[in-house]
């Protein structure tokens, strides 16, 4: 997942495709001719987007991060300024060539209703005359990349779709082109929390195939944070207030408008940023089931963690009940401790953690193996080592053991 | 109509079939005719009212205005321009399509949710794809509706042409009335109401089978 080398993922499947472009706001300002004198929906705005990248826009509503991204397919003109794609200026682009050169996904979907997923999926192929077997073969792939069985849902309709698979839908036919920029405006707004966190987790996956560089709109700062390679927060009336990767942000806001939009959890919000894999993991004390238990490996160590004959973590077993020498068996161990992989976020980890009631959880590979474990203490100290205070601020007394 | 005679004398029925179906024929033409066009009229006029919003309000009033003016006296005041032909009954039966047929068309296309609309040029569909690949097929339920009801208004309007000689079914109405012969007046009326509920089923088949993603559900 976020983890593997992108690079070398690409090659080995084949699936490489065309880098993403450029995109540049140079003193874009839009004005609105119907709001009152002086009011901008965007006011000079300059922003440099690199080629690959997820660039978000968040802001409370109002801030002109819609507007923004409109303006880079042309559906809102700026007022005065430049949007640059790979360094060309937009407006001298045929607004419809210029748009089917760039995804575009918004959050109630669009689909239309009266066509296919197929037909829908293959809207800019059909609109650039691809040949019909071309969109076809294009549409069953990406219906794959998606999740979806295409031989199922090709020729259903949109309302026979659940929500989740609208937006995934949506996605899909937002890159049939396979366009070098897409502009998602709150494209998983619409759905249920618990869709919307796997339909981020399914993007960041496709994202690291297609490489597209992405402008993505939200009002929802954790998710600006999981989503973006650099997060620009903006504020009424049009302006960028800081623009920078998402651990830039928590740890250095650059004022207190955008301190206060990160949140005063910004140092819990550090951990989403985290994986498992990117700490030290620790070892424990091992035994094998059916097999004699082993003295600890700490003398202070008081479970210990069993695992079944493919590696994979039973539950633990308290010394105290199972002394070394005794035969360890399933029966006697407790399931009760989190079992987590390596691409799961610090946050995620700490809130499972928390949920059990437990100190420590288990980290194991995509089988389902033990790799070792991760305790509250070693969370606590990256969370110490990661947020500097801001003057002003409540000093954050970590309270964990 | 003699106290004697039976409601319905089969016997002329069955004499006059040639007779009957060559009136059945020209009513289709007549009822088809003032459709297609009033049709053809109406898709533009709504097509530019919903581009030109402002449009909208004289096109209303101007088809309103010709859907109240009682269709006799239409007729004769057309008849010193166009005379007893076709033409008069066709802008007569045309100019009562107009209301009904204009209000749907804006009103299907209006119904387009906004983000389909959205979504449709943001991917660099032009107008025109949108109009025709987008907002005209959304619409057609609220279109065909609109066609529907005018379609049997104007199955039973068209009678009244028989008065400027032309008819239809509505040759063997008057007929029947000037006769005092039930038969004629029962096989002409009864006919256009058939003729009526069949081109309204058709129309409602039509729906079906043009909107299959109105009434096809999960599962």
């Amino acid at each position: 997942m976020a983890g593997e080398p992108i690079a070398s993922a690409n090659q080995a499947n084949g699936t490489a495709r065309a880098q993403g472009a450029t995109v540049e706001f140079r003193h874009v300002t839009k004005h609105y001719a119907a709001r009152e004198a002086g009011a901008a929906a965007v006011e000079d705005l300059s922003l440099h987007v690199p080629p690959g990248e997820i660039c978000v826009l968040v802001g409370p509503s109002g801030c002109g991060k819609t507007t923004s991204l409109r303006m880079v397919n042309r559906l809102v003109e700026p007022t005065s300024g430049q949007v640059l794609v790979d360094g060309e200026d937009v407006a001298r682009i045929q607004a419809t060539t210029l748009r089917r050169g760039i995804g575009y996904v918004i959050q109630q979907t669009g689909l239309f209703p009266h066509r296919t997923i197929a037909q829908n999926i293959g809207t800019v192929p059909d609109l650039l005359g691809w040949p019909r077997s071309r969109t076809r073969a294009r549409v069953d792939e990406l219906l794959e990349l998606i999740g979806l069985d295409p031989a199922l849902v090709r020729d259903r309709y949109p309302a026979q779709l659940s929500g989740g698979e609208r937006q995934r839908v949506g996605v899909a036919r937002a890159m049939a082109s396979e366009p070098p920029v897409m502009l998602m405006d709150e494209p998983f707004g619409a759905v249920d929390p618990i869709t919307r966190e796997r339909l981020q987790t399914e993007f960041l996956r496709l994202h690291h195939q297609l490489r597209s560089t992405v402008i993505f709109v939200t009002h929802d700062i954790d998710e600006a944070i999981k989503m973006g390679d650099r997060v620009a927060v903006m504020r009424q009336g049009g302006h960028l207030e800081q623009y920078a990767p998402p651990a830039d942000l928590l740890t250095k806001p650059v004022n207190d408008f955008v301190a206060r939009f990160v949140g005063s959890d910004r140092g819990l919000k550090r951990l989403a940023l985290i994986r498992l894999a990117d700490l030290p993991l620790e070892q424990t004390s091992l035994a094998r089931v059916g097999a004699t238990i082993q003295p600890p490996r700490n003398a202070t160590d008081r479970y210990t963690l069993l695992l079944d004959a493919n590696e994979r973590p039973v539950g633990w077993m308290n010394l105290a009940h199972m002394p070394p020498g005794s035969r360890a068996a399933r029966e006697a161990a407790d399931a009760s401790s989190p079992f987590v992989r390596a691409e799961t976020t610090l946050r995620d980890t700490l809130s499972m953690m928390l949920g059990c009631s437990v100190q420590t959880a288990v980290v194991v590979d995509d089988d389902g193996r033990y790799r070792g474990v991760i305790t509250i203490e070693s969370i606590a100290q990256e969370l110490r080592g990661s947020v500097a205070l801001l003057p002003g601020d409540a000093t954050p007394e970590l309270a964990i053991p | 109509m003699s106290p004697g005679d039976p409601f319905i004398r089969w016997d002329w029925v069955a004499s006059h079939l040639g007779d009957i179906w060559l009136r059945l024929e020209q009513h289709l033409v007549l009822t088809g005719l003032a459709i297609g066009i009033g049709l053809a009229i109406s898709l533009v006029a709504g097509i530019w009212s919903s581009r030109w919003p402002w449009l909208y309000a004289p096109v209303t009033w101007v088809s309103g205005v010709l859907y109240t003016i009682p269709s006799l006296a239409l007729f004769a005041l057309l008849i010193p321009i166009t005379g007893l032909s076709i033409v008069t009954a066709e802008i007569g039966l045309v100019s009562y399509t107009l209301l009904i047929l204009i209000r749907n068309i804006v009103a299907g296309i209006r119904s387009v949710p906004p983000e389909v609309r959205d979504a449709a040029l943001g991917m660099g569909c032009t107008r025109r794809q949108l109009l025709w690949r987008v907002e005209l097929p959304l619409a057609r339920p609220v279109i065909l509706a609109g066609l529907r009801v005018a379609t049997v208004t104007t199955v039973g309007l068209t009678t009244v042409t028989a008065l400027i000689g032309q008819g239809g079914l509505g040759y063997f109405i008057l007929d029947g009335i000037q006769r005092f012969f039930s038969t004629v007046l029962v096989v002409g009326a009864g006919l256009s109401v058939l003729l009526a509920m069949a081109a309204d089923g058709l129309l409602v088949l039509v729906e079906w089978w043009t909107t299959p993603w109105a009434h096809r559900r999960r599962g």
